[in-house]
């Protein structure tokens, strides 16, 4: 499986999984499925080529699409994450999220789906709330970036930080990144009296309150597979009343 | 992903001339949709030109009632400005109803009236027949799990199985701007020109993959809304398989301008239906100068599905489509609800 892997960046968490693990197979068993799913791999792709040169359009289609390639690029940055300026290379394709783990050594950010579904790669940018899989770090250059890791004042935690803790808003804590950076914009925009569609649903349309509901709606970009849900709302719940107080 | 240069665009015209010099060059907003289908390889564009940095992003509102929204205004921003909330409600609920506070950060409006199909095949290279993606492929989604797919308006007639293409529009936005007759404004090298809300999103037809009326060259610039008429009376209804953070199975954004009990005008449009925010004329013929009953609100409701075309797994559109027709026009009645 690592060898299907290992040209993709950003993947050790994966590679440094036992192989195999689930299963009870020998060793050599697993080098034999390994071979022969490579082997299908392989033939499927030979097989799909050939049902693809009996449609010539859709060839010829398929072809003009990826025929406008382009040689990788790189571009040279200069991001600002957490206060400090941080002068980085990188290829074009990059994501704000990868520089983070894979260049700069900030990896309390979390690669969950890496589509913009589930929220572990939440952070601030110019103080909102941002999938940072989604964008990439060339387009942050000049913004204020700020990660988990920015949080904190020296050993003094965010109150949200604090909150998570007091409350066990987490269980096994993968999503904790991106549910803390998404509670604190939360309490940001709620201090300024943004709406959600619970506030319109509710009629509270001036300073709407942070009740249960307008929780859950307004931290439904963050997904917890723990579903430690109960606590992360008591957390952000706390949190706001500390914020108010 | 596929390699691409990355261009940082200071103002519209060079943008503009950036994407027209470059072959497969794309604008860059907020990349929600851009980023994501570039990573399943949907999407391969050669170059980048970045437009987050373009001065679009003001709300302004005219003496003559007419609101004016830059193109970069971000998804939050729109949702929650004050005339936006206060004029056009219906906008900042149908906003508000998509995606996760996240994904509206970073949204703008231009790129939301340019989100592509949320179709599972179009979506997943791994099903060559796409004729969205490979014009003249077929369409996978005709005799697949076709539940979240278009009723209306869908190319997929049976002598013309390469030109078909059931695939729905997925922004909740655009069918608030359908309801307000918004105009959108562009610019290309050619000069500016507006495109009423309606013409701006194309059906399928034979050419499923060309999906608006925007020229490669152009660039939204802004989106005008007429004076508000519904800010007393208007409802933002989205269906969906979960409460939050998920497309519309079938949405309503319904505007009446009430006489009394009088509907003097009306705006009335579907998501999650067809290729486009879906507008019946005669649905919003039978609403105006009738009484504001629930007789009426199902007179209108059938009108607005007629003709209406299934597939195997999403006969329910239509009666869903109904219903929430019929209620999301009876809240609105009510008057608003703050």
């Amino acid at each position: 499986m690592s060898t299907l892997l290992s040209d993709t960046p950003g993947n050790e968490e994966l590679q440094d999984q036992p192989q195999g693990a689930p299963c009870d197979l020998p060793p050599e068993a697993h080098s034999d499925l390994e071979f022969s799913r490579r082997t299908f791999v392989k033939a499927a792709g030979i097989l799909s080529a050939g049902v693809a040169s009996g449609l010539p359009r859709v060839a010829a289609a398929e072809k003009a699409r990826i025929a406008a390639t382009t040689a990788p690029q790189t571009v040279s940055l200069t991001l600002k994450i957490n206060g400090k300026q941080q002068a980085l290379t990188v290829d074009t394709r990059t994501t704000l999220l990868d520089a983070l783990r894979e260049y700069l050594g900030l990896t309390g950010t979390k690669k969950g789906c890496d589509h913009g579904q589930c929220g572990a790669c939440t952070v601030l940018i110019d103080g909102h709330r941002v999938n940072s899989c989604l964008t990439l770090a060339a387009v942050a250059q000049g913004a204020e970036i700020t990660t988990i890791e920015g949080l904190a004042h020296g050993d003094e935690l965010h109150p949200v930080q604090a909150a998570f803790l007091e409350h066990d808003g987490f269980q096994c804590g993968y999503c904790t990144p991106g549910q803390i950076c998404s509670a604190v914009a939360l309490l940001e925009e709620c201090r300024r009296g943004d709406l959600s569609t619970v506030s319109w649903q509710t009629g509270q349309t001036t300073s709407p309150q942070l009740s249960e509901q307008e929780i859950r709606e307004r931290m439904s970009g963050n997904i917890c597979r723990c579903a430690a849900y109960p606590n992360i709302v008591a957390a952000v719940r706390a949190a706001a009343q500390g914020a108010r107080s | 992903m596929n390699p691409f240069h990355y261009q940082r665009a200071a103002a519209p015209e060079e943008a503009i001339h950036a994407v027209a010099a470059t072959r497969g060059a794309k604008f860059l907003g907020g990349g929600t949709n851009l980023i994501d289908l570039m990573k399943y390889d949907v999407e391969r564009p050669t170059t980048l030109v970045d437009i987050n940095h373009l001065s679009f992003t003001q709300i302004t509102a005219s003496p003559d009632g007419t609101t004016t929204i830059g193109a970069g205004v971000r998804n939050s921003d729109l949702a929650n400005h004050q005339i936006i909330r206060t004029s056009y409600p219906l906008l900042s609920q149908a906003i508000l109803s998509g995606a996760s506070a996240q994904l509206r950060n970073m949204a703008t409006t231009g790129g939301n009236l340019m989100q592509r199909t949320r179709c599972f095949y179009f979506n997943d290279t791994a099903y060559t027949e796409c004729n969205k993606r490979n014009p003249g492929s077929g369409c996978a989604a005709l005799k697949g799990f076709n539940r979240i797919h278009a009723i209306l308006g869908a190319s997929a007639g049976a002598s013309s199985e390469t030109a078909s293409c059931i695939a729905t529009n997925p922004s909740d936005m655009s069918v608030a701007l359908a309801a307000l007759n918004a105009t959108i404004h562009v610019q290309g090298l050619k000069g500016k020109r507006a495109i009423h809300i309606g013409d701006f999103h194309l059906l399928p037809g034979s050419t499923p993959h060309i999906e608006t009326a925007l020229k490669p060259d152009e660039l939204i610039t802004s989106v005008e809304l007429p004076p508000s008429k519904f800010a007393r009376n208007s409802y933002y209804l989205k269906v969906r398989d979960r409460q939050s953070y998920a497309f519309a199975l079938v949405s309503v954004a319904a505007g009446l301008e009430l006489d009394g009990k009088t509907i003097k005008s009306a705006g009335l449009a579907l998501g999650g239906v067809a290729a486009k925010p879906w507008r019946s004329a005669d649905a919003e013929k039978a609403l105006v100068g009738a009484p504001a009953t629930a007789d009426t609100f199902r007179q209108a409701a059938e009108l607005a599905v007629a003709g209406a075309k299934t597939y195997q797994y999403n006969a329910f559109k239509v009666e869903l489509a109904k219903t929430s027709i019929v209620r999301a026009l009876t809240v609105a009645a009510q008057g608003v609800l703050a």
